[in-house]
């Protein structure tokens, strides 16, 4: 099993504040894994440290290692533009940009520098159908993506993503605003792109972590607390906290 | 923007940050190099204090119209600034948001009407209606207080407004929940929490008072004196530059940039306060 | 001695709005003053053409030629020194030393009065560099006294872009520059261009600063380097000099409605972004 991320001795500050301490693990490639715990638990902080989102706030610094493929991400000169087509990210609150679906679409791809309109036009299609939405917007494809319901933006985020054809996707709470037809229609859109693609998935609904995850890690006050397989973490944790939390004792 | 690169991009973006910095040194140099040496030639006392304005004898002394600015801003003030903050609590407190929106831009209007209009409202409403109710040539003290009072209206008024919207609306409902009136949470919440901006706002508004030309040159009849009564003919700094700078040579227009320079040093001190009293504010939040 | 709180209230209520419906009516009473004295003498002919005799007879072609040309000039020097600034304010520096240097200086120059920019302007574009009395030396003036104004509300506007957008721009593998191009930049754009009316409509109201830098020749300039006439120049010797009443009231009454239509359309761009954003 190849391994994609390998996390060494990761600590990571925000200003004074230790938000993440001593994270040792890897994340295999092409499973989805589940990240659970409590807000403030630092489980999104850890999303964004995988893409170096966490750059853009002022103030965070990090100490270890995150390795994607090998190669520490976190090293200087490393090319985060590059990074960034590599691992994409859909965030917990649908933003599309201000413009029409197709260009929301292409916005990622056509920075890199590609206009042939056929392959974009192919390129969103695609992208569109794995999201689940191409049935429901190919007719409009003009019009603006602010004008989708929110179930509707949030896949044309994960569309914006695919159409990148990133390796990792990371997903921050994707519906954690979504009703539950349209949250199933993203778990059911997971499930088929994890044959290429690894999937990050932080969610504060346990229930979604044991449905759709692979792997699940379980965060605690800026710790990893365990690790394992879904059916293992779930059904035999090995730390009482782990059992705490999915149980509904905290959190 | 490929052909420069990224790096290239924020360097020019960040030369180009330094354009407004480098204009003010630039004008602090060029008018500081005009003026500052005749200042120390002809001597700082004599320049300040001396009260004989006379440029054909080689007579500079710019005292009269240092007074002169000084009771035109204090007299603006007094006019402009009471209206103008009453005017803001009335528009943030008593009156819906939505009305408001049109109020505050309205009012803004002022500011957009140039500054030879009000002088000439001057010259042709206010004048004759000081003269004629209390003697006096009408061109007066009182007029230009007046005319700069309303000029530094919409500057009071917007700025007042805006730090007292920045008072959190908690503390408007915890004062209002306990049964006070809106007055009373006015008086005794909303104004303190708003202070600094409004004092701002205020030192704002003499700074456009002090530097106002024309304006000033229509309606405070220029004549070079040190007032004894508001219905004086006074002559400003600013109007002192103003009108004799057209035909000023050697000495005289030096003299003319040395008034520049008081007047310069003048505000920079004012908008320095300004910005330590908003500085403050925020630093508090 | 106490006073009932709900006479206190009533009071503060008629002092308060007295205060505000007396600014209103000064600003009205203004308006319709120089309109209702001035609009008479404003027709075709006044407009389109050259004043005689001082500008004692005849119209106001040339004025309104410097009037359009020097608020240009300013403007096109203006507008990409005043975007770039508060870019790099917004999006490519943290708080810092630097930032907090720039933010001063740009404070400052919004306050310095219009004679000390007409000074500056006189020693250093017509004396020292040599342009004379002209469009250049005019335009060059208005552009550092507007400057402030633009940074400022560019400044405002580019903050006011949701973070999200710059967010997800980055997450798909966006430089900074392609997101302030992309992304930052036309959502900006009507606040930006509002700063940019407002500064016009300030440029076109202005005399101190111009008519000790652009002088104020009648003659149709045929080039950068002549001296030109704005309204307000133009408005202020008629005024001033006793010249012609009728023609000045025409002449102000067209500077009013000029600055009007300027500052009314930067509002009515504002109101429109306000109501797409929400």
């Amino acid at each position: 099993m190849k391994t994609k991320f390998h996390i060494k001795d990761l600590d990571l500050f925000f200003k004074e504040e230790k938000v993440l301490k001593q994270i040792n693990f890897e994340i295999p490639a092409n499973k989805i894994l589940g990240i659970i715990g409590p807000s403030g638990s630092g489980k999104t902080t850890f999303l964004r440290a995988l893409n170096r989102m966490n750059d853009l706030e002022d103030g965070t610094r990090i100490e270890g290692n995150i390795l994607l493929d090998e190669e520490d991400i976190y090293k200087p000169d490393y090319d985060v533009v590059a990074l960034r087509k590599k691992v994409g990210m859909v965030f917990a609150m649908p933003v599309p940009l201000p413009m029409s679906i197709y260009e929301n679409v292409v916005y990622g791809v056509r920075l890199s520098g590609v206009n042939d309109s056929k392959l974009l036009d192919e390129l969103v299609e695609k992208s569109l159908t794995a999201s689940y939405l191409w049935d429901e917007v190919k007719d409009r494809l003009k019009t603006s993506g602010m004008r989708l319901s929110g179930g509707q933006q949030q896949r044309l985020c994960l569309a914006r993503v695919l159409a990148m054809e990133p390796e990792v996707i990371l997903l921050d709470e994707p519906c954690s605003g979504l009703d539950p037809i349209s949250t199933a229609k993203i778990e059911d859109a997971l499930t088929v792109l994890k044959k290429d693609y690894t999937i990050i998935l932080v969610t504060n609904n346990t229930k979604q972590a044991a449905r759709v995850a692979d792997n699940t890690a379980f965060f605690l006050m800026g710790e990893l607390i365990e690790i394992g397989s879904t059916g293992q973490i779930f059904t035999t944790p090995n730390r009482i906290e782990t059992n705490d939390y999915i149980t509904g004792r905290f959190g | 923007m490929k052909l420069i690169g990224e790096k290239g991009v924020k360097r020019i973006l960040m030369l180009t940050a330094f354009s407004a910095i480098s204009a003010l040194l630039l004008i602090a140099l060029f008018i500081l190099n005009e003026g500052l040496p005749f200042i120390f030639k002809y001597g700082v006392k004599d320049f300040l204090f001396s009260s004989d304005w006379n440029p054909h004898l080689g007579k500079y002394g710019i005292y009269p119209m240092i007074v002169a600015s000084l009771w035109v801003t204090f007299g603006a003030l007094v006019i402009g600034a009471p209206l103008g903050v009453a005017g803001a609590f009335f528009l943030t407190e008593y009156v819906p948001k939505s009305i408001m929106r049109i109020i505050k831009p309205t009012i803004e209007l002022l500011a957009a009407i140039p500054s030879v209009v009000y002088g000439f409202i001057g010259v042709m409403v206010l004048a004759p209606l000081i003269r004629n109710n209390f003697g006096g040539p009408g061109l007066s003290l009182l007029a230009a207080s007046i005319i700069l009072g309303i000029m530094i209206l919409p500057t009071v008024i917007s700025i007042s407004i805006d730090s007292i919207m920045a008072v959190p609306q908690s503390y408007r409902e915890g004062s209002l929940a306990l049964g006070a009136t809106t007055w009373q949470t006015i008086h005794m919440v909303t104004v303190k929490a708003s202070k600094s901006g409004i004092i701002a706002s205020i030192i704002l508004g003499m700074g456009r008072a002090i530097g106002e030309t024309m304006a000033v040159i229509m309606v405070a009849g220029n004549s070079v004196n040190i007032p004894h009564s508001p219905l004086d003919s006074v002559r400003t700094l600013t109007a002192n530059i103003a009108l004799e700078m057209s035909y000023a040579t050697g000495l005289h227009r030096q003299a003319l940039f040395a008034t520049g320079v008081v007047l310069f040093i003048g505000i920079i001190i004012l908008n320095s306060i300004a910005s330590v009293v908003l500085r403050k504010r925020a630093v508090k939040k | 001695m106490r006073i009932h709180p709900r006479y206190t209230q009533r009071g503060a209520i008629a002092v308060l709005g007295g205060a505000t419906l007396l600014t209103l009516l000064i600003l009205a009473f203004i308006i319709f003053f120089i309109l209702e004295k001035g609009l008479p003498g404003i027709s075709l002919s006044f407009l389109t053409t050259n004043p005689t005799d001082m500008g004692r007879a005849g119209g106001i072609f040339p004025t309104l030629i410097g009037t359009i040309i020097l608020p240009l000039l300013a403007i096109i020097i203006a507008t990409p020194l005043g975007i770039f600034t508060s870019v790099y304010l917004s999006e490519y520096t943290k708080e810092n030393k630097a930032t907090r240097i720039i933010r001063f200086g740009t404070d400052c120059l919004a306050g310095i009065p219009s004679i000390i920019f007409g000074l500056f302007g006189y020693i250093f574009f017509v004396v020292t560099l040599g342009f004379g009395w002209s469009i250049l030396s005019g335009g060059l003036t208005l552009a550092v006294m507007i400057l402030p104004t633009i940074i400022r509300t560019s400044e405002e506007a580019i903050r006011a872009v949701p973070k999200s957008y710059r967010e997800v721009s980055f997450s798909l593998g966006a430089t900074s520059w392609q997101t302030v191009k992309k992304v930052i930049l036309p959502n900006a754009l009507p606040g930006i261009v509002t700063g940019i009316m407002l500064s016009i409509g300030r440029a076109i109201g202005e005399t101190a600063a111009v008519i000790f830098t652009a002088g104020s020749s009648l003659r149709i300039p045929s080039s950068v380097f002549d001296s030109t006439r704005t309204m307000a120049v133009h408005f202020y010797i008629l005024a001033r000099e006793g010249i012609s009443a009728e023609n000045a009231y025409a002449t102000a009454a067209t500077l009013i409605i000029a600055v009007l239509i300027v500052n009314l359309s930067a509002y009515w761009l504002m109101h429109r972004f306000i109501a797409k954003r929400s």
